[in-house]
């Protein structure tokens, strides 16, 4: 019998900090137990970082709410083990529809070249993907859930931020070295602290209404404008798992919230889209309106802003959670290499600057999206209409239909801890780029690229020909992981190379299909830099120590400005 | 400046005809669709973000909002950091 994750509740538990005499200091203190929050501490806790993750509630998401995620999610999800499980019960999807009235305008297909582990996307109910984490998090002994525990108070000091906690038993106090304020977009942190966000409010409301029912539509997303079932308005239907059915009608800002959610109103609006005799059941109802709107700086001293609490975007295009994931991706290393006193605390200062640039690019997308999806002019309306009328049969009209530009993970490409290419590569993984999955072999089984870069800094080098060059790439890389800067050695073989030399230290992937070298323009003795969070730091077309020695400085934020090497 | 504004029509007379001929019987509301379907169709011809965007700006000089409306200097997307990064999305 499978968990029901949405009526778990979470048990309150008096904790030892409760009675302390003084308040006890921890590293870090995550609050907010949604996928942001959940993922940060999982990350962190596994990498041997005492966590302590407060929720105010003690129970998953109610209802679906986020129900997309992203290829780039699932494989953050697999690094913190549990990405397997989500893409097992998850609903894989590639396939898209758009109809204009009562017209099929365009297929499109997401399906991407083959060579990667996750799909490309899969729709899973949020409570699913909280229940997945909270498992895992029940697994690691230095990670501490406390539920029902309220945060009321923060003070921030030189060394420590002191949080008042509120709790069925009555108030206590814990410090913290760093806070992340995973708390949603209400965020109470945000609150206390006397900080806003900034942004456009949309003046549109929308409705959830998760349907559950045997239907016989197939797992596409479809999106309609304009239909005769729903006029004047836009209408997504896509697939969860368990027979549940999300569709989202557009309503307008003129339509009363609550009004609106009520079954009277609700039933015949879905039965308009399904059918008279259809027969379903109303899983959850939700009005929405949003904003696209994010706070000035995610830094504020020893507190650090991820998620929805940093920053909103609109629903199209599945950037909220998928990116609040990608803070936690972010952000979990950086405090660990901090604490434990690898990097400079300045290292913080570039999770602040990466992600906020992420952020604007996540609002400038759902931004556009909305302003297609609702327009704000007649003359607005009018391009709008003219580009779905075209879309039928041209093409290029289709590329401007903007119906959601689904989640992709930024390339950081200004963040300062990168450096500059001095040699000419071709390709996607250009510095600040998420590094891309690829077939590889490893002691004669098959595998993944992706699980032999996270987690630590690699050095990834390419070897391909005699023995002896490949021996010298092998001693270079060797030398390499030696410094003063952690890192480890991943040595790429081209197809039907291996190596006789003990490796002592270093993995060896085959790259049986020459997919690694295709996909990250791979030369014998090209070098990579990757960061814990699989992003591209550095790459050179010649293995030099010294190079990459540089390199792995500026990217944990020991050396400032992109180029100011010495 | 990329945009040609230097007679570029070898029959500029042929072009207007055409123009004026398209709208023929169309209402207000119809002409405004059919205008804006030309204006994608020519912009995907052109297919040069700055030779459009100087062809945008010189349309509407001269040209004031409403009455108590100025023309803000606006944010201009080609130079804001986040336009053209190449991680915009999938495209539907």
């Amino acid at each position: 019998m499978e968990t029901d994750y949405q009526n778990l509740a979470f048990e309150y538990r008096r904790g030892p900090d409760q009675d302390a005499a003084v308040a006890v200091r921890h590293p870090v203190v995550v609050v907010g137990a949604g996928p942001v929050g959940l993922a940060t501490a999982i990350d962190l806790a596994q990498h041997g970082v005492p966590v302590v993750l407060l929720d105010d509630d003690c129970s998953l998401s109610s209802g679906s709410r986020a129900i997309c995620f992203a290829k780039r999610t699932l494989e953050i999800f697999e690094r913190l083990g549990c990405g397997t499980r989500m893409t097992d019960k998850g609903v894989s999807w590639n396939v898209g529809k758009v109809f204009l009235q009562d017209e099929l305008i365009y297929t499109f297909n997401l399906l991407e070249e083959s060579g990667h582990a996750k799909p490309a996307f899969i729709n899973l109910q949020q409570y699913y993907v909280e229940g997945y984490l909270a498992e895992r998090a029940v697994q690691l002994p230095n990670l501490q859930m406390r539920w029902k525990n309220r945060v009321t108070g923060l003070r921030q000091q030189d060394d420590h931020v002191a949080i008042t906690v509120d709790t069925p038993d009555g108030e206590y106090t814990l410090q913290a070295q760093y806070v992340v304020a995973a708390d949603g977009s209400r965020s109470a942190i945000r609150k206390l602290m006397g900080l806003d966000t900034q942004g456009r409010v949309f003046k549109d409301r929308f409705l959830i209404a998760d349907v559950k029912m045997k239907a016989e539509f197939p797992t596409e997303r479809w999106f309609w404008f304009d239909p005769p079932f729903h006029p004047n308005q836009s209408v997504l239907l896509h697939r969860q798992p368990d027979n549940v059915w999300r569709i989202d009608f557009q309503l307008g800002w003129d339509a009363d919230p609550v009004l609106e959610k009520q079954p009277e109103r609700v039933l015949p609006r879905v039965r308009a889209l399904l059918g008279e005799d259809a027969e379903f059941e109303l899983e959850w109802v939700s009005v929405y309106t949003f904003a696209c709107q994010r706070m000035a700086k995610f830094r504020h001293g020893r507190v650090l802003f991820a998620g929805d609490s940093a920053h909103g975007v609109s629903p199209f295009g599945a950037r909220g959670a998928n990116s609040g994931v990608q803070d936690a991706d972010n952000l979990a290393w950086k405090l660990r290499w901090v604490l434990q006193g690898l990097a400079p605390d300045a290292l913080l200062d570039s999770y602040a600057h990466e992600r906020e640039f992420a952020a604007d690019e996540n609002i400038l997308n759902s931004t556009r999206s909305t302003d297609f999806i609702t327009p704000k002019s007649e003359i607005s309306r009018t391009f709008r209409d003219a580009a779905l009328k075209l879309a039928k049969d041209c093409q290029f009209a289709r590329r401007i239909v903007n119906s959601g530009r689904l989640s992709m993970p930024t390339v950081l490409s200004d963040s300062p801890l990168n450096t500059a290419d001095s040699d000419s590569f071709d390709g996607a993984m250009v510095p600040g780029a998420p590094c891309t999955d690829a077939s590889i072999r490893q002691g004669g089984s098959d595998g993944w690229l992706l699980p032999h870069l996270g987690g630590e800094f690699t050095v990834l080098a390419y070897a391909d020909g005699a023995q002896a060059a490949v021996a010298e790439v092998a001693g270079q890389l060797r030398e390499v992981s030696g410094g003063a800067v952690p890192s480890r050695a991943l040595l790429v073989l081209g197809a039907g190379q291996s190596v006789a030399d003990d490796l002592n230290g270093i993995s060896v992937v085959e790259d049986h299909a020459g997919m690694v070298a295709r996909r990250y323009d791979l030369k014998a003795r090209s070098c990579y830099l990757i960061r814990p969070d699989q992003h591209v730091a550095a790459r050179w077309r010649d293995l030099s120590v010294d190079a990459v020695r540089d390199a792995l400085a500026r990217a944990i934020g020991q050396t400032k400005g992109p180029e100011s090497c010495n | 400046m990329q945009l040609n504004t230097e007679p570029n029509l070898p029959n500029p007379d042929a072009f207007y005809e055409a123009l004026i001929e398209m709208h023929q019987d169309l209402s207000v509301a119809d002409s405004q669709m059919v205008n804006a379907k030309l204006i994608l169709l020519l912009g995907n011809q052109i297919g040069d973000m700055v030779v459009l965007r100087e062809a945008m700006a010189l349309a509407r000089k001269g040209i004031n909002a409403g009455i108590n409306a100025e023309i803000k200097p606006g944010i201009n997307p080609a130079t804001s950091p986040v336009a053209d990064t190449g991680s915009e999305g999938r495209t539907l």
